[in-house]
């Protein structure tokens, strides 16, 4: 009996380790890789060269370049693409909160049908692939003028954002009883003063959670930003994938690398400081759905 | 909660979805049936000391004031639907006469864009989606056995894969399995061949393509399954071992059971979001060998100069929707039921 269970906790742990080896060194090599050289990170000669960086230390004198990272940041601009990420992060987070927590509130209350109805449309919503919804946004923005500005982006990434984060966000308020908004109502509470002083200060941590996975949406989202964004104001995954048409003819991608682990960056502290609230986001879909 | 309360909390989330998720299904639907006008010729005489010729021109203001008046194109019926980049009936057609055996025809068929996209993009979904499963519940069932001090530290990395942009993680990989990149010119010296190239082979690409599916998606699955793992009652474990199953039999007939839900719920979200893969392909620039449906709607975006295609796009979108609705229809329908009472009780 123990020695079987000995083999199998061996078959366990090796597996979780070459799944964790798999995780994470493409980020650790690319990171790495990032301060050296073109030669270096795409060795032709030897793989060691990327570990040691001899070509960079022949080509700059040192072993670490910040070569890429002025390239990407100072020359091709990346900060302009970075900022615009920001603001429309920040913009799609606040405003889907915004819409969700009413909308998901009333799901959770509402008792009839309809409410029911709703749900499974945004089921339907939520299947839909994105570019099918930006081919038939594209002609009416070129003929009302609305193509190509933030605004118009952050207003599409939060209407597609809506499916997801009423779900969420309706079962996260199904698990607040129903007496304590009732209770707030016989103190002389109207229904919106309920839900924005007794409810929402017990939500925060679902709103929170629903609120990382309309920031990954925004930040991570390729297909809305490329196709609605003129060149200007561009945010940095569109950015980045411009860099490899660019770039890569001018033999500077690490251009590209360099804001690929800097566009990273952000993602992993997300990760460290809100693991907890991630995962207990992805379970609370399924644990209701 | 009454009906016009209930209107007012959620008229602003309704109309978003309205306005920017419903309308543009209509309006796919009316521009996939319009194309773009032909040109405006002109047949200009070009006098010259030797004689007159006449030359046909585009008549470029004339095109311009066309564009402007009717945006839209000119009405197409279902053409676009049918042509050579879309549903190609009339290729089918010929193919089907032309070739001398089945295997002849389904090469044919699959150089024709849309078939070789929709092979993919189905290929994709139902090797990518079954994998992230299994390797997500192994990965919940080897972590959940590990001592609590490592566990934080291992969801922590295994989620790393998952919250990277698809575009970034597909383009890290792809510098490594480059043949230029360490696991590229590893494979090189491995197989001693110097001009081996994952780009280069279709079937490599789409394997490549496979492994990053599952790279990506796999801590879906595996957080999900994990946190399911921590539900399972305790007694109904211990039962099962006093009535002498054994590991195996406790997975198989305690845990897999109690996990059957979530497997469900991760089958759905898997089928969504595979239907639609896109990114992965720009990020390994594969259109060469692999092309999936939401490509080739970009792709009319990209291609040309300058010009849109946008009925050919819209008739593309309006078939890749009817896939995934033939797709959707059977989980949507079990959902349903089984919802169904729980709600309409509230």
């Amino acid at each position: 009996m123990n020695k079987k269970n000995n083999w199998l906790n061996i078959l366990s742990l090796s597996f979780i380790i070459i799944w964790l080896i798999l995780a994470s060194v493409p980020f650790l090599w690319t990171l790495w890789g990032s301060f050296k050289v073109e030669a270096d990170f795409f060795s032709k000669q030897d793989w060691r060269n990327a570990i040691f960086g001899v070509r960079t230390l022949v080509e700059t004198g040192g072993i670490f370049t910040l070569n890429g990272y002025k390239g990407a940041w100072i020359q091709e601009e990346f900060w302009r693409a970075a900022l615009n990420t920001g603001i429309v992060t920040v913009s799609v987070v606040t405003i889907s909160l915004t819409l969700g927590t009413l909308g998901g509130y009333a799901l959770a209350r509402s008792g009839f049908r309809y409410a029911f109805w709703i749900l499974i449309a945004a089921l339907i919503f939520r299947a839909m692939p994105h570019i099918t919804l930006v081919s038939g946004y594209l002609l009416p923005f070129f003929e009302l003028g609305l193509w190509g500005h933030l605004s118009t982006t952050i207003v599409v990434l939060v209407a597609i954002n809506q499916p997801f984060t009423l779900w969420m966000l309706h079962s996260f308020f199904s698990t607040i009883p129903k007496d304590l908004d009732e209770s707030a109502m016989v103190d002389g509470c109207t229904r919106f003063q309920a839900f924005r002083h007794v409810i929402i200060p017990v939500m925060w941590p679902g709103v929170i959670t629903t609120g990382l996975f309309s920031f990954l949406l925004a930040y991570n989202d390729f297909a809305i930003t490329a196709l609605l964004l003129t060149e200007t104001n561009q945010t940095m995954v569109p950015k980045i994938a411009g860099f490899l048409g660019s770039a890569q003819e001018q033999g500077n991608v690490m251009f590209a690398v360099a804001a690929v682990v800097s566009a990273t960056v952000p993602l992993f502290m997300l990760v460290m400081f809100f693991q907890r609230q991630i995962v207990s986001g992805l379970t609370a879909g399924a644990v209701k759905g | 909660m009454p009906h016009h309360t209930f209107f007012k909390f959620i008229w602003p989330s309704a109309l978003a979805m309205l306005i920017f998720i419903a309308l543009p299904i209509v309006s796919i639907s009316i521009q996939s049936f319009f194309i773009e006008h032909e040109k405006v010729l002109v047949v200009v005489e070009n006098c010259t000391p030797f004689g007159c010729k006449k030359e046909t021109r585009v008549d470029i203001e004339a095109s311009k004031v066309l564009e402007e008046e009717k945006p839209l194109g000119r009405f197409n019926w279902f053409g676009t639907y049918t042509n050579r980049n879309h549903l190609a009936f009339s290729e089918l057609n010929q193919a089907w006469k032309e070739s001398q055996n089945f295997n002849d025809f389904l090469g044919e068929v699959f150089n024709l864009p849309f078939y070789k996209a929709l092979s993919f993009t189905l290929s994709y979904t139902f090797i990518v989606t079954p994998l992230v499963i299994i390797i997500g519940f192994f990965i919940a069932l080897a972590v959940n056995r590990l001592p609590s001090f490592f566990k934080g530290p291992t969801i922590f990395i295994c989620l790393l894969p998952m919250i990277i942009t698809p575009l970034i993680g597909s383009l890290v990989l792809f510098w490594m399995i480059d043949a230029e990149g360490i696991i590229g010119s590893l494979l090189q010296i491995i197989f001693d061949d110097q001009n081996l190239s994952l780009k280069a082979s279709p079937t490599l690409t789409w394997v490549m393509l496979f492994v990053y599916g599952v790279w990506h998606h796999a801590p879906f699955a595996f957080v999900v399954f994990y946190a399911g793992l921590q539900t399972i009652p305790r007694d109904a474990l211990e039962s099962a071992m006093i009535d002498g199953a054994n590991r195996w039999e406790q997975t198989r007939y305690v845990i897999i059971p109690h996990l059957m839900p979530l497997a469900v719920f991760i089958s759905l979200i898997q089928l969504m979001d595979n239907f639609r893969v896109f990114e992965p392909i720009v990020g390994f620039n594969a259109q060469a060998s692999a092309t999936s449906l939401s490509w080739l709607i970009y792709n009319d975006f990209r291609s040309g100069d300058g010009d849109m295609l946008f009925g050919s796009a819209a008739a593309t979108s309006i078939l890749t929707i009817i896939g995934i609705s033939i797709l959707m229809t059977p989980v949507i329908v079990r959902t349903w039921s089984a919802n169904k009472p729980v709600i309409g009780a509230r």
